[in-house]
């Protein structure tokens, strides 16, 4: 599904992403963990085509997008959940999932589609007129999630999903992580939160400085020595 | 009072042509954060095309108004590509500094190719004259200046809140990246909003030579800057903003001239913005949101 291969991100002068490479395959969720300023969100924004990498490519369903821009890789079935969320805070929940809708050219069954995920989240049904910007910090995340499922995403990346929640609503949005995946979308998951994202994950890669340090099954990351005395706590 | 409400009608009638550029100033700040001071020079265009479609093309009026307004949508995109698309990451001070050249540029253009002095805007027949009641006259000019403008105004309000390119463009305005996640084209969506403002203000060029019979290079200097007022009094970047904006400064502009100085207005006017700046610098619907460092 996607494949990053040896890519490297300079942010002006600093080199931010030093050669990484992994793979997500179809229906896994893979989640790349590390600690703050490790490259976990560059890598994101390189993925999503907000920037360019300076070399190496990245190819998605087997074509290269290493140089095709964010709002035509949207098109091609990839949904990015921003770090922060990022909902529009003064348009309303519906103007914000039709915003997510924006590069669908399939209208038929959008109707539908509003209906589903007002089905899986139905406090947004509810405040559907309410501006974004109103809503709690958990709301606005199930928002971002829902935006981002209404563009039908064959992959979907999400950065720090739990950032900044409670821990009721974490548990809630790693269930609907899960729930995402076992309908069939595949997803690429950054988290701070090491515990919870190797819990759901396939596979998981260990990021350090712009660099891959470790790689596996995420199972098996859990009873790593060095992986908990690192992340685990 | 049959005085008071000539005022208030001269007021209406030159503040709906603020309102409609001021629009341009506030769309475009908007969503790009840049005072396009080469607005004015757009209202200037638009009263040459116009000028040109009624005088060379012969033209029916209405059709030369929508000839400049497409014209001016075309040459408002074609200075967003050459001028401010390059600089869209520079600091913003630099985009102003350009929007200044802009402006020179095209006054200075249009004086070369049409020369200095002013050209006589030809008196549309179907405009001559108007309603009058004892002292208050109404013009045609008023009436179709007032409505045309109106009609604009609800039609951008409509194009902003319920299609799929104004919510991409208040989404761009929001948050550019956010809008390229949804698959929004950050730069098309620029050159429509430049285009939109654009033809609002070549509405507005029309139809002020049409009140004031005259197009020369450098008409929309005042007016520009009164809009731009307008816009910062209505709350820059909000457009119900600039049509308040718009309405309120023509009648301040109308009201001053009729009853404390016709000398003094412009000052008048242009004392409103230091007060504005001072005492609510968001504008009348602005909210009073300190920036982000």
């Amino acid at each position: 599904m996607l494949k990053v291969d040896n890519i490297e991100v300079y942010y002006g002068a600093i080199h931010a992403i030093k050669g990484v490479s992994f793979e997500v395959k179809k229906g896994q969720i893979v989640s790349l963990i590390g600690a703050n300023g490790a490259g976990k969100t560059t890598i994101m924004h390189t993925v999503s085509g907000l920037i360019k990498p300076q070399t190496g490519t990245i190819s998605f369903s087997g074509t290269d997008i290493s140089n095709v821009r964010a709002h035509t890789i949207v098109e091609m079935g990839m949904a990015h959940v921003p770090e922060g969320r990022r909902v529009f805070s003064k348009m309303t929940v519906k103007e914000n999932l039709e915003m997510g809708a924006y590069s669908r050219k399939d209208k038929a069954d959008l109707e539908a589609d509003y209906e589903m995920v007002y089905t899986r989240f139905p406090r947004l049904k509810e405040r559907r007129k309410q501006l974004a910007g109103t809503m709690s910090g958990g709301e606005q995340q199930m928002l971002a999630i829902a935006r981002a499922l209404m563009s039908k995403p064959k992959l979907m990346l999400l950065d720090e999903p739990s950032m900044g929640l409670a821990p009721i609503l974490v548990d809630e949005v790693f269930s609907i992580i899960k729930d995402i995946n076992k309908s069939g979308t595949t997803i690429l998951l950054v988290e701070q939160n090491a515990h919870k994202a190797l819990n759901i994950a396939d596979q998981a890669y260990v990021l350090e400085t712009g660099n891959v340090v470790l790689s596996g099954e995420a199972k098996k990351m859990l009873d790593n020595e060095q992986v908990k005395k690192a992340y685990l706590g | 009072m049959s005085g008071f409400i000539q005022q208030l009608i001269n007021g209406i009638h030159v503040g709906s042509i603020y309102a409609l550029i001021a629009l341009g100033y506030t769309m475009v700040y908007g969503i790009v954060k840049l005072i396009n001071f080469a607005h004015g020079d757009i209202l200037m265009m638009g009263a040459y095309f116009g000028l040109f479609s009624i005088t060379v093309l012969h033209l029916p009026f209405g059709l030369a108004i929508v000839v400049a307004m497409a014209a001016c949508a075309l040459v408002g995109m074609l200075i967003d590509v050459i001028a401010y698309k390059p600089l869209r990451n520079a600091p913003r001070i630099s985009a102003l500094i350009t929007a200044l050249g802009v402006s020179l540029f095209l006054e200075n253009f249009f004086r070369v190719i049409f020369g200095a002095e002013p050209k006589k805007m030809p008196n549309i027949p179907s405009l001559e004259g108007g309603f009058v009641l004892g002292t208050i006259k109404l013009s045609y000019v008023t009436v179709l200046t007032v409505i045309l403008s109106i009609v604009f105004m609800v039609a951008l309000q409509f194009v902003v809140k319920k299609t799929k390119v104004g919510k991409a463009m208040r989404a761009v305005s929001e948050d550019k990246e956010a809008a390229r996640l949804m698959g929004v084209n950050v730069n098309k969506t620029i050159s429509i909003t430049f285009a939109l403002g654009s033809a609002l203000g070549a509405l507005g060029g029309v139809l002020y030579s049409v009140a004031y019979y005259q197009v020369e290079p450098y008409m929309g200097i005042m007016p520009g800057l009164k809009a731009f007022v307008a816009a910062v009094l209505g709350g820059i970047g909000i457009i119900p903003g600039a049509m308040l904006g718009g309405f309120v400064m023509g009648l301040i502009e109308s009201l001053s001239k009729g009853y404390i100085s016709s000398s003094w207005s412009n000052a008048i006017v242009f004392g409103i913005l230091i007060l504005v700046l001072l005492f609510k610098p968001s504008g009348i619907l602005g909210k009073n949101v300190r920036e982000k460092v």
